[in-house]
């Protein structure tokens, strides 16, 4: 009988490497794009959500989806399309029932959670590279584990979707009748976008079809989750493009409503 | 004749060791693996490396190159600079035996823990029918040849002895998910024990192992978290929740799992109950295998005074090994 060169016993040794890592590519890189990238768009979000204006373009109907639903007291009555609800105080955000969700949504969304604990966390910050914690215990236990929400948020994210969207429309207006200018590509696009990256979600997939044991049952279900599939492929690119929409539209936005420059008109 | 090129090639065993420095020749078309051979060839021919098929099917050369987990059968040389030093060393996570052979054991165990396929009791061999699409996702997970790449580079493992325990890694969680998504297979549990059992939750998803599978298995988006989604369905759904406290359903707690692996219950070995392994225990020594007096086997039965080719085993050997004289315990019956 052949014979083994170990014995077992105990815990053994793992080969002693002296160094933490040998990689020699550049593997510094990814995180800190991530960490510029993410910091930079939180940092500008913060200002824009706290200003308490420029958020509205009275002519032509745009709103911001930072800005979006308006539901405090502070808003213009013809932004706020819903009602408002809450006190104008400086810390309520005009927003203040959907950024909760949204801010939610992304950061319990599976590529932002693989993006900030890879960066900022340092759990890994990069593969064959030793974490930077003594102890980990994952997504086990408080608060980690209530990354298993995701699904809700996704729901409310789809709502807030819908409510965007119903932004994108009303914009198509001009002081006379309808029109449509380059601020109106930019919501559209951003509302695609939008509903891109929630329908890609890893959530929405398994809420789709994914869970299913017999797609062969459930034909519909199964056509759902090969197009859930395909956008899903592109979760991480539709994360940062939306960032990306989110701050043009809002930039635009700001822009045009504080008058530094004005909407290029196709139609009226 | 290629060039002389530079390498750093960890030497040593379980009591310590370091990098050496090697000049090896370097022609066009080869692989890392090619070098390791040269080096056996020429300077060190005491140097250990596993490997088998040369075309990244059997998993075992599995290595670090430059720090990235790879298959040196697969890494072409030609990815290097001519001036570049390429450094290869064992895989961290587990022990080393020598050199660049590393014990996995900690892989196999994990494997035999995780419940087997279970078809309908009512369904038998032969009778089984599917329909590709509901098979094809399972498929994607066969392609593993099980090198271990995906966990070696795992943090959860990698970083953190310790998890070894709770955590069965990436190789076993595509096997979880191919067998919960798998038409014809009728365990419901699959999930919970993937949550209680598996250590589903370390895993924070990072991707890491999806980076390194040589066969470009997408384990983490298309087996990880789907698992996560459909533990969320069982345990983190509130509404599922609330049903199970107000009927009571509430008994899946941590470790219940255990034993569901459906491993031949443990019969007389009473010592391993409390001990894990007992891995000086005496399992009946085989005959030795039928060689003449060069050492050798026959080279044919013309020479031999049996039908058919002698085991190199012994001829009282069968595959598989009985169960009960492998080293191998469960880790419930470790407490
Ligand atoms: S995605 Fe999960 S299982 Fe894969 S390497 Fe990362 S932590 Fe480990
Ligand atoms: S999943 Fe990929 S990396 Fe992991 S053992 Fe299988 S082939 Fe290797
Ligand atoms: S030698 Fe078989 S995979 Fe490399």
């Amino acid at each position: 009988m052949t014979t083994t060169a170990t014995k077992p016993g105990g815990a053994r040794a793992r080969a002693a490497i002296a160094a933490k890592t040998l990689r020699t590519d550049n593997w510094r890189l990814a995180p800190l794009i991530t960490v510029v990238g993410l910091g930079g768009w939180v940092a500008y979000a913060t200002v824009r959500v706290f200003m308490h204006d420029f958020y509205w373009v009275e002519d032509y109907h745009y709103l911001t989806p930072f800005y979006s639903p308006c539901i405090t007291d502070r808003c213009v009555t013809d932004a706020a399309h819903f009602g408002t609800y809450l006190p104008g105080w400086w810390v309520i955000p005009e927003a203040s029932f959907t950024l909760p969700f949204l801010l939610l949504f992304r950061l319990t969304c599976y590529y932002y959670r693989k993006a900030y604990y890879r960066s900022f966390w340092a759990s890994p910050p990069a593969c064959a590279v030793p974490d930077g914690h003594k102890t980990y215990s994952g997504e086990t236990r408080f608060p980690l584990i209530f990354q298993n929400a995701h699904r809700y948020a996704f729901y409310a994210a789809g709502i807030i979707s819908i409510i965007n969207t119903y932004d994108a429309i009303v914009a198509f207006r001009s002081p006379d009748g309808f029109g449509f200018g380059l601020g109106n590509v930019i919501l559209v696009l951003n509302v695609v976008m939008l509903w891109a990256y929630t329908l890609s979600c890893h959530s929405c997939r398994h809420i789709a079809g994914g869970r299913l044991k017999h797609f062969s049952k459930h034909p519909v279900r199964y056509r759902f989750w090969t197009f859930v599939s395909k956008l899903n492929v592109r979760h991480m690119q539709l994360a940062w493009i939306t960032l990306g929409t989110l701050a043009l539209t809002d930039f635009y936005i700001m822009a045009v409503s504080a008058g530094w420059f004005g909407d290029l008109r196709f139609i009226n | 004749m290629g060039a002389k090129r530079h390498f750093r090639v960890w030497r040593g065993d379980e009591t310590g060791g370091d990098l050496q420095d090697y000049q090896v020749e370097v022609n066009e078309g080869e692989v890392v693996l090619d070098i390791i051979h040269r080096l056996q060839a020429t300077e060190t021919p005491d140097l250990a490396c596993r490997w088998n098929c040369k075309a990244g099917k059997c998993g075992s050369c599995s290595m670090e190159i430059n720090g990235m987990p790879r298959l040196g059968c697969m890494t072409r040389m030609s990815t290097f600079e001519e001036s570049e030093t390429v450094t290869v060393t064992p895989l961290r996570t587990f022990p080393v035996i020598r050199d660049l052979v590393t014990d996995v054991n900690f892989n196999y165990q994990k494997a035999r823990e995780t419940p087997a396929f279970a078809p309908p009791e009512d369904l038998a061999p032969g009778e089984y029918r599917m329909q590709q699409v509901d098979v094809e996702r399972s498929q994607e997970f066969r392609k593993c040849i099980e090198c271990f790449l995906c966990q070696n580079v795992c943090h959860v493992v990698r970083d953190h002895e310790e998890n070894k325990k709770a955590f069965s890694g990436p190789r076993y969680f595509i096997r979880a998910a191919e067998l919960d998504m798998h038409p014809l297979d009728a365990k419901t549990d699959r999930k919970d024990y993937a949550q209680a059992s598996m250590g589903l939750g370390y895993c924070n998803i990072t991707k890491c192992c999806t980076e390194v599978c040589p066969e470009h298995i997408t384990i983490t988006d298309n087996a990880i978290i789907p698992m996560k989604e459909r533990v969320v369905d069982r345990r983190y759904d509130p509404i599922v929740w609330l049903g199970r406290k107000i009927f009571r359903r509430d008994q899946l707690s941590e470790g219940d799992g255990l034993g569901m692996s459906g491993l031949p219950q443990a019969d007389g070995h009473g010592a391993e109950h409390k001990s894990g392994v007992n891995w000086h225990r005496e399992v009946p020594a085989p005959q030795v295998a039928p060689v003449g007096d060069d050492g050798k086997l026959p080279i044919s039965e013309i020479t031999f005074d049996r039908a058919g080719g002698p085991s190199p085993f012994g001829d009282d050997v069968t595959f598989p090994l009985p169960p009960e004289g492998l080293n191998y315990a469960h880790p419930d019956r470790d407490k």
